[in-house]
């Protein structure tokens, strides 16, 4: 034995292996949980939906980097959750959206969304959602027009309504409808989240709590459940948006409570509110409850009394 | 259907690096180092000097105090020197070398004397042998075992459980123990029994040992008092809070031991000492030990002396096939990495693994993203994470009302962390500062 093989001997505390997730690779898998949800976008919308995705990723990426370049941690540009800001923000974004309102949203998300917060980790609120928040208040006409050229469609939340007219679930479920970029195809959403799901990536209480409420609250008051499950940002917003893991409570209780509290306020808002949809005031609103979720549903402890 | 407790991890196992590899005893080395404190307790005083000539069982060290266990000569020579070294566990303490004149002689074996029948002993005389025989728990915790069986007057045991299920990864001594020595195991249990006056046996086997689970099934076939149990394999299985959860559905409570709800719990070559210490008179003055890891040339399971130096036993498995990142001592989720080779075997040492340096990751830790993967992970149900910001924020008194003191340390949190924070290492150091300040507040 060469004495000078030893020289490197690393000593540090246990445990001496590690699982192979990273937060890198944990972010990159959900980026590409949301391309079929993109591809689709691009069929159903066309070649704008590209130019859309790309400003808003790259909006997102550039604020990160100056942030990042003044905190000297440029290294960490490229874990994936810029990009997953990018993304998520265009995926709320009406097709026809100007992308210089595209790539000021981004903008926001990132800035004021995440980075003034000490970045990633750190962030009270989704930023995607702040981001979106910003562009509704700022632009709010521009946020709710859905028209584009070759077709002229209002949301089924918005037929719904302000006319009362109701879409055919088949439609709704493969998402051949009015809508933002991404809230369209249910399909093409629960196919990410399936995977994620696989992957042990997001935590199913979430959507499950907040789904669950959606459709037994609108069942109770007499609306149609089904429609209020495939129709909006539901489905987009409780698998990619509510399950942020930032933004939302580490614990099992804390999840299930979050879910639930997310969903009753898409339904106030869905059925008595002003606006047709509710679900980024949902998740924006739970957020803030995240801090008192964590600390009132700390699980017993194995051995704690009763 | 195999029962568990919640939570948990499932990490690569590599069992197949050694699990078929049959005891094998390690050549006798020239020169052991004896350390005086192998136990939780008081430290041993030596009752030998520098010059003094030592027979191979012969006890070298002893103490008055009760929580405390006697050490023996491993082999026959020469006192060289009484000196401090730094243990395998990362202390320091004082230990005997002892030289071998000639390894190559004969040893002869200074036995216990043992003055009753054990069959029919009572456990007051099973519990004396035990101590006389150096004997502390053989899983890692290395605590003495005699204290372990005295039971207090207002406990009634219900259970004693031995522990089989080897959850750490890589290492397969107690694997390849229940295969080749079961009734030694078996017997030393019945001892054990017999000291605590239960009735009532559980052999704990995690569901990945399936030759053991076949051997233990036919032996304990024609034990009234033996139940085998099969566990999912999955860590820390092995851990006593989680192993009577899932044999017995108890909780140990907070702070409480395993005798608090009626059980007690001992690890299968602990059970084997006691058995060869009660019926041949044989002190601890060996263990099994694999050695193990992607770095050795010819990874296996050694019987070896206590007091080897762990580069006889690197040397033993062929010595390094590359170069080492990591040298461990125990397994690769509690044990110790060791700053050179020097440090001896002790009573408490299951393992002895090498990592290659392509398998040591080294990375900066990144900031929490608030996955609650060790939220979910943790088999106390803490909150490592939230725990984590209290400890380094020096917020102690909030850590211990999140119940840090209930952190067993397994290493599941870091272990599972994508940010790569050592977490668990927050918590050693969270629990060193209260019971620091809780000594300050007695004095």
């Amino acid at each position: 034995m060469n004495n000078n093989d030893l020289d490197h001997l690393l000593v540090e505390s246990s445990p001496h292996i590690k699982d192979e997730d990273s937060v890198k690779k944990i972010m990159w898998t959900v980026n590409l949980a949301l391309v079929p949800a993109v591809v689709f976008a691009i069929f159903h919308f066309g070649f704008r939906t590209i130019g859309i995705v790309s400003v808003s990723i790259l909006g997102a990426v550039l604020t990160e980097y100056i942030f990042l370049y003044f905190r000297e941690q440029e290294n960490s540009l490229l874990d994936g959750s810029a990009v997953l800001t990018g993304l998520l923000l265009a995926l709320t974004l009406p097709p026809g959206f100007p992308l210089w309102g595209v790539f000021l949203g981004s903008f926001v998300a990132i800035a004021l969304g995440k980075q003034v917060f000490g970045g990633l980790g750190h962030n009270p609120f989704n930023p995607a959602l702040v981001g979106r928040a910003f562009l509704l208040a700022a632009y709010p006409v521009l946020m709710t027009t859905w028209e584009i050229e070759g077709m002229t469609s209002a949301t089924p939340l918005n037929l719904m309504k302000m006319e009362g007219i109701a879409t055919d679930y088949w439609q709704l479920f493969m998402g051949n409808i009015g809508g933002s970029l991404g809230e369209t195809s249910s399909a093409a959403l629960l196919l990410g989240a399936a995977i994620l799901i696989y992957k042990g990536y997001l935590n199913w209480r979430i959507p499950c709590g907040m789904i669950g409420t959606v459709l037994l609250t609108t069942a109770v008051f007499g609306s149609d459940p089904l429609f209020h499950l495939f129709s909006g940002s539901l489905i987009l917003g409780a698998f990619f948006m509510a399950t942020d893991m930032v933004t939302s409570p580490v614990t099992k209780k804390g999840r299930w409570i979050f879910g639930t509290g997310a969903g009753l306020i898409v339904v106030i808002i869905r059925l008595w509110g002003g606006y047709p949809e509710g679900v980024m005031y949902g998740i924006l609103l739970m957020n803030t409850t995240v801090p008192l979720l964590d600390r009132y549903t700390r699980p017993r402890v194995l051995g704690e009394e009763r | 259907m195999s029962s568990s407790f919640k939570q948990g991890i499932h990490p690569r196992y590599k069992e197949e690096l050694t699990w078929q590899k049959p005891l094998q005893k390690a050549q006798i080395p020239e020169k052991v180092i004896i350390p005086l404190q192998q136990h939780i307790g008081a430290p041993c005083s030596p009752l030998v000097q520098k010059g003094d000539k030592v027979q191979k069982g012969q006890k070298i060290g002893d103490t008055e105090g009760f929580v405390s266990a006697p050490v023996h000569a491993s082999i026959s020579g020469q006192v060289k020197e009484i000196k401090e070294i730094r243990l395998p566990t990362g202390e320091r303490g004082q230990a005997a070398v002892i030289e071998s004149e000639n390894c190559r002689a004969k040893e002869s074996l200074e036995q216990l004397k043992i003055p009753f029948d054990p069959e029919s002993a009572a456990p007051e005389e099973i519990r004396s042998i035990i101590r006389e025989a150096g004997i502390t728990g053989m899983g890692g915790a290395m605590f003495p075992t005699h204290v372990k069986l005295n039971i207090p007057e207002n406990k009634d045991i219900e259970y004693f459980i031995l522990n089989g299920a080897e959850c750490e990864p890589y290492l397969t001594v107690d694997e390849r123990v229940m295969m080749e020595w079961t009734e030694e195991i078996i017997q030393g249990m019945k001892y054990i029994m017999s000291a605590l006056k239960v009735k009532k046996g559980i052999v704990a086997i995690e569901d990945n040992k399936q030759e053991a689970i076949k051997i233990f099934r036919d032996i304990a076939a024609d034990e009234e008092q033996i139940e085998v149990k099969v566990f999912k394999t999955k860590y820390p299985q092995g851990g006593e809070r989680m192993l009577i959860k899932a044999a017995l559905d108890r909780e140990v409570p907070e702070g409480g031991l395993p005798l608090d709800v009626g059980v007690v719990v001992n690890n299968v070559l602990t059970a084997a000492s006691v058995c060869r210490a009660l019926k041949e008179g044989m002190p601890l003055i060996e263990r099994p030990v694999c050695v193990t890891g992607e770095a050795l040339e010819e990874p296996g399971n050694y019987i070896a002396r206590i007091g080897t130096p762990i580069k006889d036993l690197i040397e033993q498995a062929g010595g390094f096939k590359s170069k080492p990142g990591k040298v461990i001592v125990g397994g690769p989720m509690m044990g110790v990495a060791q700053p050179d080779l020097e440090a001896p075997l002790i009573k408490g040492s299951s393992g002895i693994l090498a990592l290659p340096r392509d398998l040591v990751e080294v990375s900066a830790p990144l900031s929490c993203i608030r996955c609650a993967r060790c939220v979910d992970a943790c088999p106390m149900h803490l909150m490592p994470t939230k725990l984590m910001n209290f400890v380094k924020e020096d917020m102690i008194e909030k850590a211990e009302a999140m119940k840090l003191e209930s952190c067993i340390e397994c290493g599941c949190c870091s272990y599972v962390c994508p940010s790569r924070i050592p977490l668990v290492h927050y918590f050693r150091l969270g629990k060193a500062e209260l019971q620091a300040r809780k000594r300050d507040k007695d004095e």
